[in-house]
């Protein structure tokens, strides 16, 4: 009964990972442009910075899900990821002028705010493609195809988070106000996760109790 | 029954002044890492340009024959600066385009030191072989991001008598060098008697916008325009501006020194006038900050 919205449930959030990287990833550029400018080694320590981020996350992504997966801790990756978005927003300048202070390269100097300011809120979101993956799939033969649908649905929602952030959201925002709304939308949906994962055990459970009535 | 004709013949006696007359001849052409830049000579004028689609793209010209002449009117317009410090020992200048701006301020000032930022090495190498542009001791030219160069020169406690903003190329505008932080900054870099002239969006969403953010960062302004009203030179400074009659009391000496250059001071006085008379932006605009600076898409919204 329950995997009728368990999947749905799943690949919207990964969609919504996809969308929050991208924009997280877009906004970069902004965010470093006060202290180190928009020379286009910039945009290199950015991209760089989530992508070797992403490729650490789908290593613990995978490794976390072959003991004890479950949409509960799903979810509690996606609260971690909604929480440490925030000092993106809350603790950038501080942290951008101490490497500023100590780096006169900006090259190395975007290199080193980009790590601190994303490598570890991007790690945990690219920790869930993996774990969709482990939830999903029922048996190998259907393996391909769910990668597939899964990969589909977060690289949409990255390309949405792209392009939505960058005509709209910032023509009527604040960067900080973005930053926030993604985290409020990573939080909703980590606890949406935990609760389904509550809802399906006491279901499960229930059905479980019947069963044990009727025999 | 005329009065269609005489648009028509304004395009065409505007077609005639313009700096494009006919086929031009492309001298120098390269795709840097931020734009395409491309030399090009019609007869006596060599001018920059930073994209080949549009027309209106010149960045920098000269004419070959007498280099000292400049040729733009934004140009002219940016040397109304010297009606509030007529003695500028420290000069920065943030767009570097062909160097003419340096170079006539070099020729102004010999003693004076002038920076110049700009972004892309290959402007500033276009600049030393096409357009003559000048270094020695005391002129120099640092390819760096403009903002980063006024951080690290406000960490050293440098100070400059003139700072101009000319880093805007009409086409991408680099957002972080329109915001309020930025212009604190740039402020913060003024000694006491400093100035700053910044070449603005006179025809765009931008307008408003830009016209807010200076206003909140250094009060009042003066808007310096030509009379085609095609530029929107704004200037300002660390202290409270001097008044008309003050500033006209420096014009006749100005103007022997600057007639050589083509620079009319006297007119362009004519049409100077502050900001806060004007009030010629919406009360609620909202500031550009490092927060919210959606330049390139305000600029596009019209």
């Amino acid at each position: 009964m329950f995997t009728r919205w368990q999947n749905p449930l799943i690949y919207s959030l990964a969609f919504s990972s996809g969308f929050t990287i991208m924009g997280i990833e877009l906004l970069g550029g902004r965010i470093l442009a006060p202290f180190f400018g928009s020379s286009i080694h910039i945009w290199g320590s950015i991209i760089t910075v989530f992508m070797v981020s992403l490729s650490f996350g789908y290593l613990l992504g995978g490794k976390l899900s072959t003991r004890n997966a479950s949409l509960k801790r799903f979810g509690i990756i996606y609260l971690l990821g909604g929480i440490f978005i925030l000092p993106i927003a809350l603790y950038a300048n501080e942290i951008m002028q101490a490497i500023f202070l100590q780096t006169e390269d900006s090259r190395y100097g975007s290199l080193m705010a980009a790590s601190a300011l994303f490598f570890l809120p991007t790690v945990i979101l690219g920790m869930l493609s993996p774990y969709s993956v482990r939830l999903l799939v029922k048996n190998k033969n259907e393996s391909g195809q769910v990668a597939g649908i899964l990969y589909f649905v977060s690289t949409l929602g990255s390309a949405l988070g792209t392009i939505i952030t960058s005509f709209y959201l910032v023509l009527y925002l604040e960067v900080n106000q973005i930053i926030f709304t993604f985290s409020a939308l990573l939080l909703l949906l980590g606890l949406i996760a935990i609760a389904a994962d509550k809802i399906i055990k006491n279901t499960a459970m229930q059905v479980k109790d019947q069963e044990v009535r009727h025999v | 029954m005329f009065k269609p004709a005489l648009p028509t013949l304004l395009l065409l006696l505007l077609a005639a002044c313009s700096p494009w007359p006919g086929n031009a001849e492309v001298v120098h052409s390269e795709r840097s890492l931020y734009r395409n830049i491309m030399v090009e000579d019609k007869g006596d004028l060599r001018c920059l340009r930073f994209n080949v689609k549009q027309n209106k793209s010149n960045q920098s010209c000269l004419y070959k024959s007498q280099p000292q002449q400049l040729v733009f009117n934004y140009t002219k317009l940016l040397f109304s600066g010297l009606l509030l410090n007529s003695r500028p020992d420290n000069i920065l200048i943030i767009g570097l385009g062909g160097g003419t701006m340096s170079n006539t301020l070099h020729q102004l000032y010999p003693q004076a030191r002038i920076e110049n930022v700009e972004i892309d090495p290959a402007v500033i190498k276009v600049a030393r072989e096409y357009f003559g542009f000048f270094e020695n001791e005391r002129v120099t030219a640092t390819d760096q991001d403009g903002r980063l160069f006024i951080k690290r020169a406000l960490m050293k406690k440098q100070q400059y008598d003139w700072i101009i903003l000319d880093a805007f190329n009409g086409e991408y505008i680099p957002e972080h060098l329109l915001t309020r932080e930025f212009l604190s900054e740039a402020r913060q870099l003024l000694s006491d008697k400093g100035v700053l002239s910044a070449n603005t969006f006179s025809n765009s969403g931008l307008y408003a916008y830009e016209s807010a953010t200076y206003y909140d960062v250094f009060g009042d302004y003066f808007n310096v325009r030509n009379n085609k009203n095609e530029n929107r030179i704004i200037l300002t400074g660390k202290q409270a501006l001097p008044d008309i009659k003050t500033l006209s009391q420096r014009l006749p000496v100005l103007d022997k020194q600057l007639k050589p250059f083509g620079v009319d001071i006297k007119e362009i006085f004519a049409n100077m006038a502050l900001a806060s008379q004007e009030r010629d932006w919406p009360q609620d605009t909202r500031v550009l900050t490092d927060q919210y600076s959606p330049a390139n898409l305000l600029n596009i919204d019209k």
